[in-house]
């Protein structure tokens, strides 16, 4: 490879080899917003290059353009010195660009060898050669770190395997550009590490990398260079060497961020008003018992699979439990479904906020009135103007930036979705607020609202139960950390002892005593 | 050219787009139709055959506002046309009984609503209660009424209705048939619940996104089950209505009348995806049909032919919504 285009960034080698990518001047409008406005960046063979931004940023839509999803409206590409247009993801593909997206797209009633060679399985006198494909799966499956058979329905799997399963699909392909977009975001730590080896991997082999995260840590582990992206437009392109983590957050949000969280320091929680006793929990070793005061915001930690979103599907009726008890205020409640469990007062902010939380299609006004329809009706009629003025009362507390309140929320940005979600709770005055991951996805600056937010409702004295991957988020937020470890509490930490590296071990501590998958009686660590 | 420009033109496009895939884009074919046919159809445009259009058009309005319902929850109801032809059979032994002319009116009015209604009832809480498509507990429910119809006079027909009942067949008010009127009035009400109580509102929102609804603290089931409850009592009342009109009752009347009602659906802009639609688009829909059918009748268009015409609107009105969705998907997609 000789040099061609101009060395804009060091880079530090002698020979800098020309782009593989090349995007100039790309601009997306969709109605009412501009996506992206005259983007231009370089992706050069063998290098890992970031793209952050908060959300919003273009970062989505850039991935859309190069992948063959969108046509930009202005701007060109070129691929290897060749222009590059894909009409649609199959012409991406076959020019060897693959993206692995967020959102997964497996087949899940097919084994794991089928998924991974979907575009092509290997033949033998013209039927599929399965045996070929299963072995060639096992080499693969092994590339990513995945111990399961081939043969395995893809169904089965945690979403953290299927994950990876994406990511060794591209590997099948033998992509000259490989885009990763939030390729972390339901991996544990073990299984982050194992994907930064395969991305060295890939890179030492010449191919390109394109690495979206919202954890800049990692961008400073596996990056070379980082494109940052702000409201659509390009605003750098620098060496990972030459930047510190502030400055790549002051880049994104074009300004100085604080990073020190609005824990509700002054609020001394109150009595109880959540407690849950001995639920039974499916899938889980042990039954859960914990409780929340007024006031109060109680983290919970643990790796993918612990335990914890199935503690809180049962405690809310979304999933059956088994046995225990749950006390709102004093009073014990039976809780069978989620009915139950918003009349006694407790809400739920799940994690996948998109397909459990907000109906898309429909306004901020719908989705704000949904659990509390009964405000704003009459005689069964709903007064649409006092629902529209509520809902628009409720937003404007929760800072939800909208066109209009009616405005479809499938059409707003993650942190503004969020908002809606909480903006439903608050409505329906709800004294439990259980939080599943509410800052997934969702950008720095409105991350930093929603903590804001958080706080604001505990100093109202509501209780909040915060789960979260995001271990800085729950020291910096919580009066108390409860840990999960493979199906079971193995910590409730006050914040007087928050320790990063004390909280991280619990939460492996159910990983550490044997290897065996299967949960062995009485090993209790702490 | 700027972002701006584009930004403009884009938002521009779109909301011309949406307003010609959606009602009013409906309302205008409809009325292309008419002054098509007003040129082109001998007779298309007298007294006497619109009063002849709205009549025959009540029937497919009153199925097709049930299904309505149905559908906008994501479910599907084929056992209308059945469903139709139980309560008729069931409402015509109930006024050729001994009761007085009187009561035996009500009570067959009454036995007839009553028995779509249960057949409904079956229809939504074995679909949610095992969680089996409708699709499939619908077209069992085609068969078990159809055979129930049969059964309940062994195949024969019954008649000698009371005279006044079937007068109502014919009546008119203003000009207008009655008949007709009560589709109109079940339009009307049905569109005021959709878009006016909270029943309506949950529909919608079931429609779009089910288990959301669910966590927020509602029982999607049981609205759901009244989905299919209206659309089964409107089969009771069509059935009625068709009693009024032929004197008589078959038990192998209404076959495939849930295709012509599920195609006005679909013409009238309700998604087969659920969550949107409007029973004014429904209507839209059932008159374009009608129209379609009357005119090219008086054009001379033989049955065949105009039956493959109509497959064809069916068609197309399902490729109109296929780009109804990918509008939607589109400005979904808005948010980077």
């Amino acid at each position: 490879m000789t040099a061609e285009g101009p060395a804009r960034t060091g880079g530090g080698s002698a020979v800098v080899p020309g782009p593989l990518l090349a995007v100039e001047g790309v601009t997306k409008v969709f109605p009412g917003v501009t996506a992206l406005d005259g983007v231009g960046f370089e992706v050069r063979p063998g290098e890992v290059h970031a793209l952050v931004g908060e959300n919003g940023a273009g970062k989505s839509t850039l991935v859309r353009v190069l992948g063959g999803v969108h046509g930009p409206d202005l701007g060109t590409m070129t691929l290897d010195g060749a222009p590059y247009a894909p009409q649609d993801p199959a012409e991406a593909l076959a020019a060897g660009v693959r993206i692995v997206h967020q959102e997964l797209s497996v087949l899940p009633n097919l084994t794991v060898a089928e998924n991974l060679f979907l575009e092509r399985l290997p033949r033998r006198f013209g039927v599929v050669d399965f045996r070929q494909a299963n072995r060639d799966a096992t080499d693969l499956l092994a590339r990513v770190g995945l111990d399961v058979s081939p043969r395995t329905r893809m169904g089965e799997l945690s979403v953290a395997q299927t994950q990876l399963v994406e990511i060794a699909r591209a590997l099948a392909a033998r992509a000259r550009l490989l885009v990763l977009d939030e390729p972390t975001a339901t991996l544990t730590a073990h299984e982050t590490r194992r994907l930064f080896e395969i991305v060295r991997d890939l890179r030492s082999m010449g191919t390109a990398v394109v690495y979206i995260s919202h954890h800049l840590d990692e961008i400073f582990q596996v990056c070379d260079r980082v494109t940052v992206l702000r409201n659509g437009r390009h605003v750098g392109t620098h060496p990972v060497g030459d930047l510190t983590s502030a400055d790549l957050v002051r880049l994104m949000v074009g300004r100085e961020f604080a990073d020190d969280h609005p824990f509700p320091g002054d609020v001394t929680p109150g009595e109880v008003v959540l407690a849950v006793d001995g639920l039974g929990v499916r899938g889980l070793d042990a039954t859960v018992s914990f409780d929340v005061r007024a006031g109060e915001i109680v983290g919970v930690a643990g790796l993918v699979g612990a335990g914890r979103t199935e503690t809180m599907r049962a405690l809310f009726g979304a999933d059956r439990a088994d046995g225990g008890t749950v006390t709102v205020g004093g009073r014990r409640v039976t809780i069978r479904r989620p009915r139950d469990a918003v009349r006694a007062g407790i809400s739920f902010a799940t994690e996948d906020r998109k397909a459990q939380g907000l109906i898309l299609p429909m306004g901020g006004d719908v989705n704000i009135t949904l659990a509390a329809l009964r405000k704003v009706t009459r005689g069964g009629l709903l007064r649409r103007d006092a629902e529209r003025a509520q809902a628009a009362a409720m937003a404007s507390r929760m800072r939800v930036k909208a066109p209009d309140i009616t405005t479809a929320v499938g059409t707003l940005s993650g942190g503004n979705q969020q908002k809606v979600v909480l903006a439903r709770w608050l409505y329906r005055d709800a004294r439990v607020l259980i939080m599943d991951e509410p800052t997934r996805g969702i950008d720095v600056g409105a991350r930093h609202e929603i903590y804001a937010i958080v706080a604001e409702l505990a100093r109202q004295g509501r209780a909040i139960v915060m789960v979260s991957s995001d271990l800085p988020e729950l020291i910096g937020m919580c009066h108390r950390i409860l840990v999960f470890s493979r199906g079971r509490v193995v910590g409730d930490v006050p914040r007087a002892e928050f320790d990063h590296e004390r909280l991280l071990s619990l939460a492996y501590s159910g990983f550490l005593n044997g290897a065996r998958p299967e949960p062995e009686g009485g090993d209790r660590v702490d | 050219m700027s972002t701006e420009t584009v930004a403009r033109e884009r938002v521009s496009t779109t909301r011309i787009t949406r307003w010609i895939l959606g009602e009013t884009g409906i309302g205008l074919a409809l009325l292309a139709l008419i002054v098509f046919f007003v040129i082109a159809a001998p007779n298309f445009a007298t007294s006497t055959n619109l009063a002849n259009i709205q009549t025959q058009i009540t029937l497919n309005t009153i199925l097709a506002a049930g299904i309505t319902f149905v559908i906008l929850v994501a479910g599907i109801d084929l056992s209308v046309g059945a469903v139709l032809a139980l309560c008729a059979m069931i409402a015509g032994l109930v006024i050729t009984s001994d009761l007085p002319t009187g009561l035996a009116v009500v009570a067959a009015v009454f036995a007839a609503v009553l028995t779509g209604l249960a057949c409904g009832l079956v229809n939504g809480v074995v679909s949610e209660t095992w969680a089996i498509p409708s699709f499939i507990v619908t077209l069992g429910m085609m068969n078990i009424a159809r055979g129930a119809a049969l059964q309940t006079t062994d195949a024969a027909a019954v008649f000698g209705f009371p005279e006044g009942f079937n007068r109502f067949g014919t009546a008119t008010f203003v000009g207008i048939p009655s008949v007709f009127l009560i589709a109109v009035a079940i339009i009307v009400i049905g569109h005021l619940v959709l878009t006016r109580t909270v029943f309506g509102r949950m529909l919608f929102a079931i429609g779009n996104n089910e288990e959301s609804v669910r966590l927020a603290g509602h029982r999607t089931k049981g609205y759901k089950v009244a989905a299919f409850c209206i659309s089964g009592a409107l089969a009771g009342v069509a059935a009625i209505i068709y009693m009024t009109r032929l004197h008589t009752a078959t038990p192998i009347i209404g076959n495939g009348y849930e295709l012509s009602a599920i195609a006005a659906v679909i013409i009238g802009g309700t998604s087969l995806f659920g969550g949107k639609g409007s029973l004014v688009g429904t209507f839209l829909g059932a008159c374009l049909l009608g129209v379609l059918t009357n005119g090219l009748l008086l054009m001379g268009v033989g049955d065949f032919a105009r039956q493959m015409v109509t497959g064809a609107v069916i068609i197309l009105a399902v490729i109109i919504d296929y780009y109804r969705q990918r509008l939607s998907s589109r400005l979904a997609l808005a948010s980077p």
